[in-house]
């Protein structure tokens, strides 16, 4: 559970490095001929163009209505590629993008919520600098092993879904960390979603004002803090299944780049990092290191399907990372037990010298694994 | 040494000639990146202001001693004991060389590697940033090994005599999570973010060959090394170190700090020119303290509150008088005079980290103290001390490490370890 929209920045930036040169002066340089004028009304939102080229575009927002607007240019999948928010009447503003070829919407948001008022808008062409075959390769091997995951998730999810529905709580609370591992080893993906993480995956401390919780953690609590699961239990399972399955299907349509995967691996070893390490992830089931291999066997997934282009550019990088995998991997299997539901020692059993030593080895992982996605891109 | 020395005492006011001699070395470490290629033509966050030299100036990092010993006691600390989690002899190695340029780096006032931005986008900054816009603070970064370091690489038979386990004293409590440390590195500067900043970089680079065992923040410097400056004072009130070595006295530097060619046993030649360091975390009883009346308090040190003149004295620098001082005073038991001499250079900073939970200061000394030998200096005063200071009913040591501190890095070739790991393998 962690902020949105990080891998869609990165996916940006990176196509913005590529093109950085002509972006600067398309930017500095652009005629209001070559940029979209768009018109936000309090009903209406007018665009001047429906078709551009791919690359730089400009968007001259101008609020012609009589509250404050918000104007967002979004994938097909409703990600956002570039904002602005609160736009106040009568004023204007302009907002710059990098796209590729591709279909998107304009929309504007009078009063900044809703699904506001839509206009298409269809970027043609290839000025998009061609990536070595290589790097396309790993991204769609990666993308066949993320779908993969969360097909396997879904009948998981489903036994647990299906146990606390029955009320039997010693079955759900075996089918908990199993049912989370397809989710947790391709996170950063659900997580570029933006809204499906906070419904599946929040913990109670990360809850917002006036926001429900739900998800995987609010059932937790029920099995292991409450120890009974009602109506209201039941309800929440439904729910996460639906909202997992959703996942299942965008999993595909994700947009992923060589970049986004390396700083996808880094952000798993994050996720170690601030939530499993501290036993904050599981805090009622104390699975954490269920979630911790998963994150670790998501983020050296990622990596393999890198390395042959990383090793080429930085050999002493792969080596490293090499080591620091195989390191972390062994030390995991020490806490393997075959007692426990998920595989794993219960987290609250793992003394304080033993999180030190958890703690360092995923330090000694993550520093080399930030540089992976430059070594990637070089 | 004696450069050294010159080039990091500055005073307010015109550029004085020592502040200009550690910019010159400045420069000149900048001129050398220039030559290794078009690097330097990118780099950033070099934050180079030569008008703001007289103030926050740099302490030269070369020398044939380490800096951060006899240089005049900076403001702040942050001192970091490390374990060693790598077996790969050379790649340790190559970390002590990557610390090394690193640290040469900071203390100059510089960021690390290729700065802080203005890098690949996709690649997070070899520096952390916090650093930029700073002066170069007086920053000295000064490394030693501890005795479980001589357990690793083979390196069994380096393991100087002098560098001893401490013994367990009387009133000893330590923490596990505070004791020990295969390596140390102490960071001081007068700037707090500027330390802070030299010991979070030096960790990011050791992240698989080392990792902190645990570290400690010191918010302000409870000795001097400059006898003609004001005494600071410690938790308790009252000044402290006043009788300490100063960082100009070559010969009591030379007696009692640095390790003599002729004074090394067998296995540590390599330790000429370097010293040992003792740290202990020795948590005070600031409460109780406070509930004390003025004369127990001035009876358990000895001196008088206000000046600090010692008992029966008018000045703080007065010889002190030991028989006139309660038997059991610290100052007396602690005095060179009741113990044959021993002397040692005190480099110690107070300490608050917050509450305990009870509602109570968690705060005391961060005893540093460098010298020639661990068993002719800290431990037979500490056996003293431990036996019978008044003292001891308000504080308690809490934490605990010793280290032997190689010498000086000689010049820009040389690096943290040299003498050590060259002695039998011959790396470069």
């Amino acid at each position: 559970m962690r902020a949105v929209r990080l891998p869609v920045v990165t996916a940006v930036a990176a196509a913005a490095a590529l093109t950085a040169v002509t972006a600067c002066t398309a930017k500095s340089d652009a005629k209001d001929g070559d940029a979209i004028q768009v018109t936000a009304a309090d009903s209406k939102c007018t665009t001047s163009t429906k078709s551009i080229p791919a690359g730089q575009v400009t968007l001259k927002i101008e609020n012609t209505g009589s509250k404050a607007t918000e104007v967002e240019i979004l994938f097909p999948d409703d990600r956002i590629v570039s904002e602005k928010e609160n736009i106040g009447p009568g004023t204007k503003y302009t907002l710059t993008a990098e796209v590729k070829a591709g279909s998107y919407e304009i929309a504007c948001r009078p009063g900044m919520k809703g699904h506001g008022v839509r206009q298409k808008l269809t970027v043609t062409g290839g000025s998009v600098a061609k990536r070595d075959p290589k790097l396309d390769a790993a991204v769609a091997a990666y993308r066949e092993y993320a779908q993969n995951e969360a097909d396997a998730t879904i009948p998981k999810v489903e036994t647990f879904v299906n146990a606390i529905k029955a009320g039997d709580l010693t079955a759900a609370k075996n089918a908990y960390a199993p049912s989370r591992v397809g989710w947790e080893t391709t996170e950063p993906i659900a997580e570029s979603f933006g809204d499906i993480d906070p419904k599946t995956d929040t913990r109670v401390n990360d809850l917002e004002k006036g926001q429900k919780w739900t998800g995987w953690h609010a059932l937790e609590k029920a099995l292991w803090v409450d120890k009974k699961v009602g109506t209201e239990q039941k309800a929440l399972a439904d729910e996460l299944l639906t909202d997992l399955k959703d996942w299942q299907k965008r999993v595909g349509k994700a947009e992923i780049t060589p970049t986004s995967m390396a700083n996808g691996a880094k952000e798993l070893l994050d996720e170690v990092a601030t939530g499993k390490v501290t036993g904050e992830e599981d805090r009622y089931s104390h699975t954490d290191l269920s979630d911790f291999k998963a994150n670790v066997d998501g983020a050296e997934k990622a990596y393999e399907l890198l390395k042959p282009v990383a090793q080429k550019n930085d050999a002493a990088l792969t080596t490293e990372l090499d080591k620091q995998f195989a390191a972390i991997d062994t030390l995991l299997d020490k806490y393997r037990s075959t007692s426990t539901s998920d595989g794993f020692v219960s987290y609250d059993k793992v003394t304080k010298d033993q999180r030190k030593e958890l703690s360092d080895a995923v330090n000694a992982l993550a520093e080399p694994l930030s540089k992976l996605a430059a070594a990637v891109v070089k | 040494m004696t450069e050294v020395q010159e080039s990091e005492v500055q005073q307010s006011g015109a550029p004085s000639r020592r502040s200009l001699i550690g910019w010159g070395g400045a420069g000149l470490a900048l001129g050398a990146v220039a030559a290794g290629g078009a690097v330097a033509m990118t780099r950033v966050g070099e934050d180079v202001d030569p008008a703001g030299a007289d103030t926050g100036a740099a302490v030269a990092f070369h020398g044939a001693n380490q800096a951060g010993i006899a240089t005049p006691v900076q403001d702040r600390l942050h001192f970091a004991a490390f374990d060693v989690k790598t077996d790969d002899r050379a790649e340790f190695v190559q970390m002590l060389k990557d610390w090394t340029a690193a640290a040469r780096r900071m203390t100059g006032g510089h960021a690390v590697g290729d700065g802080a931005y203005g890098g690949l986008a996709e690649a997070p900054p070899d520096d952390t940033g916090e650093a930029l816009g700073l002066k170069p603070s007086r920053l000295t970064l000064t490394i030693g090994f501890g005795p479980s370091f001589f357990e690793k690489f083979g390196l069994e038979d380096s393991r100087p005599e002098a560098l001893v386990d401490l013994p367990q004293f009387p009133g000893d409590n330590f923490d596990k999570s505070r004791t020990g440390g295969d390596l140390c590195v102490q960071a001081c500067a007068d700037d707090p973010q500027v330390a802070v900043h030299a010991i979070r970089n030096l960790a990011r680079i050791g992240f698989g060959k080392v990792a902190i065992r645990w570290s400690q923040l010191g918010f302000g410097k409870t000795s001097s090394t400059t006898p003609g400056a004001q005494t600071p004072r410690n938790l308790m009130g009252f000044k402290d170190g006043t009788r300490n070595i100063a960082g100009t006295e070559t010969d009591r530097l030379k007696k009692y700090v640095w390790v003599d060619e002729g004074d090394v046993g067998k296995n540590s030649a390599w330790m000429t020119g370097g010293s040992y360091l003792v740290a202990r975390r020795i948590r005070m009883n600031i409460e109780t303290w406070d509930r004390t009346s003025l004369q127990e308090q001035e009876d358990v040190f000895g001196r008088d509150k206000g000046e600090g003149a010692p008992v029966g004295k008018a000045k703080e620098h007065d010889a002190p008088f030991l028989k006139a001082m309660k038997p059991d005073a610290h100052v007396r038991l602690a005095h060179p005079d009741s113990n044959a001499g021993v002397t040692i250079l005190r480099r110690g900073y107070s300490f608050t980290d917050g509450t305990d939970g009870l509602g109570r200061l968690d705060a005391g000394l961060f005893f540093l103290a460098y010298q020639r030998d661990v068993r002719k200096g800290f431990i037979p005063l500490q056996r003293r001390l431990s036996a019978t200071d008044a003292l001891n009913e308000y504080i308690q040591h809490v934490g605990s490490a010793v280290f032997a501190v190689p010498p000086g890095v000689r010049d820009k070739d040389d690096w943290w370890g040299s003498t050590l790991f060259s002695k039998d393998a011959k790396e470069s």
